[in-house]
C-alpha cells in the first residue's frame, strides 16, 4: 500500500513538474512569438526609411541573392528531377507518363520552388544574419546604438528584411526553372517521355489563371509565397540576433534557433497561404 | 551638499540584481553640473553597471536614477532618446559597428540625429579625430586598427555629438602612457572649458589624478567612500586602504 501510494505521488510530482515545465516553454514561445510580430509591425511602419537604408538593402540584395544562386541551382535541379521520377514511376503503371510535366510544373510552382528556397535561405542567410546581429549584441554595439539613438530596427533589420522579401520569389524562379528542366531530363532519360511534350504539358499547367487576377495562378501564388517566406526568415533570425547574450555561445544558440524557428515559421504560413490562395 | 539645480546625475538607493547576484545595493551619489567624478572600486563591484543606469541601457530594481531632473525608469521613449543624444559613453571594449570604417563609425550618430549637411559631418569627423590624434584612420575598419586606436575612436565617438554629459569606461585601458596623458588632458580640458560632465570609471590611479575633481570608492554595491581627488589616495577606511595597498 505504501509503495503504491509512493509512486502514486512520485506521479504525481512528475507530472506537475512536467507541467511547470510545459507552461515555461509555452511562456517563452508565446513571448518569442509576441516579439517577432512586434518586430514584424515595426518594420513595416518604418518602409519609409528604405531609401535612407539604400546602401545595407542593395548590400543585403547581393549577400543573400547573388551568393545563393549556385545553391538554390543545384538544389532545385535535383528536387525537380527526384519529382520527376518519383511520380513518373507510379504514373508509368498506369501508362499516364506524358503527364509528368504537369506535374512536375505546379509541384514546383506551388510549392517545391518557394519553400526549398526559403530553406535554403533559412539556412545561409538565416543563420548569418543571427550571428551577425548576435555578435553586435554580445560585443554591446547594439548597446552603442541605443546609447546614439540610432534606431536599431530601421538600421539592422529594415534592410534585410525587405531584401529577403524581394530576393526570395527572384530564387524562387531561378528554383522553379531548373526543377522544371531537371525535371524533363529525367523524363527524357528515365521514363521515355519526348522533351517537347514534357514541356508542352509543363507550360500548360502553369498558364492557368486566377479568377481574380489574370496571371498565371501557381506562379504568381508560389512567388508571392516566397516573398513572405523570404520576410518571415529575415525577422524570425534578425530577432534571434537581437535577443543573443551570453558571448559566443549565446551567439551559436542564437543561430540554431533562427534557423530552426523559421523553417518552422515557414512550415506553418505556408500552409495557411495555401488555404487562403487555394481554397476554392 | 549641492543644490538641486546644481546636480546634474543623481542616483537615489540603486539595487540591481542579474540571477541571485545582487549587483547595486542601495546606491547612491550625485554628479555636479560641469563636474567630473571619478569611481573607482574592485572587478564586480558594479562599475560598469552603474553606469549603464546612467545612461537608461539598464533599469534599477529598486531607486531612482535621474539625469537632469528626469527619472530614467520613468521617461518615454522619445524623451529618453532626447536625453541620451546629451549623453556621450565610451565603452569599455569600445563597442564600434565592426562593417562601417572609423569614419562612417563617428558619422553615425551625426547623419542619425541631426541635420548636418554630409560636408559638414565630414569637417566635424576629421576635427574629432584629431582630437584623439587619429587622424589618417578615417578610412580604416575596426579590425583594421589596434585596441588601443578603437578605444581613441570609441572616445571620439561619444564626442562627436559634443555632449553635455560624458560617461567613461576604463578610458585608458590599452592605452599607452603617452596616449594615456594626452586622452587625460583632453577629459579634463572638455570639463575645465566646455562645462562637459564627466562620469570616469577607472582603476589607474594616475588617470584619476589626471582628471577627476572627487573621486568615489564602490565596495559590495555601494559608494563606500567619497573624497576629493586630494585627499582621496590618503584614505581611513580600511577597506579602500587595502585596495590601495597603503
Amino acid at each position: 500500500m505504501d509503495s503504491t501510494s509512493d509512486i502514486l505521488t512520485l506521479a504525481f510530482g512528475a507530472s506537475v513538474l512536467y507541467l511547470l515545465y510545459q507552461m515555461r516553454s509555452f511562456r517563452k514561445f508565446l513571448g518569442a512569438a509576441g516579439f517577432r510580430i512586434e518586430l514584424g509591425i515595426k518594420v513595416l511602419r518604418r518602409l519609409h526609411h528604405l531609401p535612407r537604408r539604400r546602401r545595407w538593402f542593395l548590400d543585403q540584395l547581393f549577400t543573400s541573392g547573388i551568393m545563393n544562386v549556385h545553391v538554390v541551382l543545384l538544389v532545385g535541379l535535383f528536387v525537380g528531377m527526384i519529382l520527376s521520377l518519383q511520380m513518373g514511376i507510379e504514373l508509368a503503371r498506369y501508362g499516364q507518363q506524358d503527364q509528368i510535366g504537369v506535374i512536375v510544373a505546379a509541384s514546383m510552382a506551388r510549392e517545391m520552388g518557394p519553400f526549398i528556397t526559403a530553406v535554403i535561405l533559412a539556412a545561409t542567410v538565416g543563420s548569418a544574419l543571427a550571428a551577425e546581429i548576435g555578435t553586435m549584441s554580445v560585443a554591446d554595439e547594439l548597446s552603442a546604438l541605443e546609447v546614439l539613438s540610432v534606431d536599431k530596427v530601421s538600421f539592422l533589420v529594415l534592410p534585410r528584411v525587405v531584401a529577403l522579401a524581394i530576393i526570395a520569389p527572384f530564387l524562387t524562379v531561378l528554383c522553379n526553372t531548373i526543377g522544371i528542366l531537371g525535371g524533363g531530363f529525367v523524363a527524357g532519360s528515365q521514363l521515355h517521355v519526348g522533351w517537347g511534350l514534357y514541356m508542352d504539358s509543363a507550360i500548360q499547367a502553369l498558364r492557368t489563371t486566377g479568377e481574380v487576377i489574370q496571371l498565371p495562378k501557381d506562379v504568381f501564388a508560389g512567388l508571392f509565397k516566397a516573398s513572405v517566406f523570404g520576410g518571415i526568415v529575415a525577422i524570425i533570425s534578425c530577432s534571434c540576433g537581437l535577443k543573443a547574450k551570453g558571448g559566443a555561445l549565446g551567439v551559436g544558440r542564437a543561430t540554431s534557433h533562427a534557423v530552426r524557428d523559421s523553417i518552422i515559421a515557414v512550415i506553418v504560413a505556408n500552409y495557411f497561404l495555401t488555404w487562403i490562395l487555394y481554397q476554392n | 551638499m549641492p543644490s538641486d539645480a546644481d546636480t546634474l546625475i543623481r542616483l537615489e538607493g540603486v539595487h540591481k540584481s542579474f540571477g541571485d547576484q545582487h549587483i547595486l545595493r542601495g546606491l547612491s551619489f550625485d554628479v555636479r553640473r560641469g563636474q567630473c567624478l571619478g569611481v573607482m572600486g574592485g572587478s564586480g563591484s558594479g562599475k560598469s553597471v552603474t553606469l549603464r543606469h546612467v545612461i537608461g541601457l539598464l533599469q534599477p530594481d529598486a531607486g531612482r536614477v535621474v539625469v537632469d531632473g528626469q527619472d530614467m525608469a520613468q521617461t518615454s521613449e522619445a524623451d529618453l532618446a532626447a536625453l541620451r543624444r546629451r549623453m556621450g559613453y565610451v565603452f569599455q571594449e569600445s563597442a564600434l559597428i565592426n562593417w562601417l570604417t572609423v569614419a562612417e563609425n563617428l558619422a553615425l550618430p551625426l547623419e542619425e540625429t541631426t541635420d548636418l549637411k554630409p560636408a559638414e559631418i565630414s569637417d566635424r569627423v576629421a576635427h574629432t579625430l584629431g582630437l584623439v590624434h587619429i587622424p589618417d584612420a578615417a578610412d580604416k575598419f575596426p579590425n583594421e586598427i589596434s585596441g588601443g586606436m578603437k578605444k581613441r575612436v570609441g572616445l571620439a565617438r561619444a564626442l562627436i555629438t559634443q555632449p553635455e554629459i560624458v560617461l567613461y569606461d576604463e578610458p585608458n585601458a590599452g592605452l599607452d602612457p603617452r596616449i594615456s596623458r594626452s586622452i587625460n588632458a583632453l577629459i579634463r580640458e572638455l570639463s575645465d572649458t566646455l562645462e562637459v560632465t564627466s562620469l570616469v570609471v577607472e582603476h589607474r590611479i594616475d588617470c584619476l589624478k589626471a582628471v577627476a575633481d572627487e573621486v568615489i570608492f564602490m565596495h559590495a554595491g555601494v559608494a563606500l567612500v567619497r573624497e576629493p581627488i586630494e585627499t582621496f589616495f590618503d584614505p581611513d577606511e580600511p577597506k579602500l586602504k587595502e585596495f590601495l595597498g597603503v
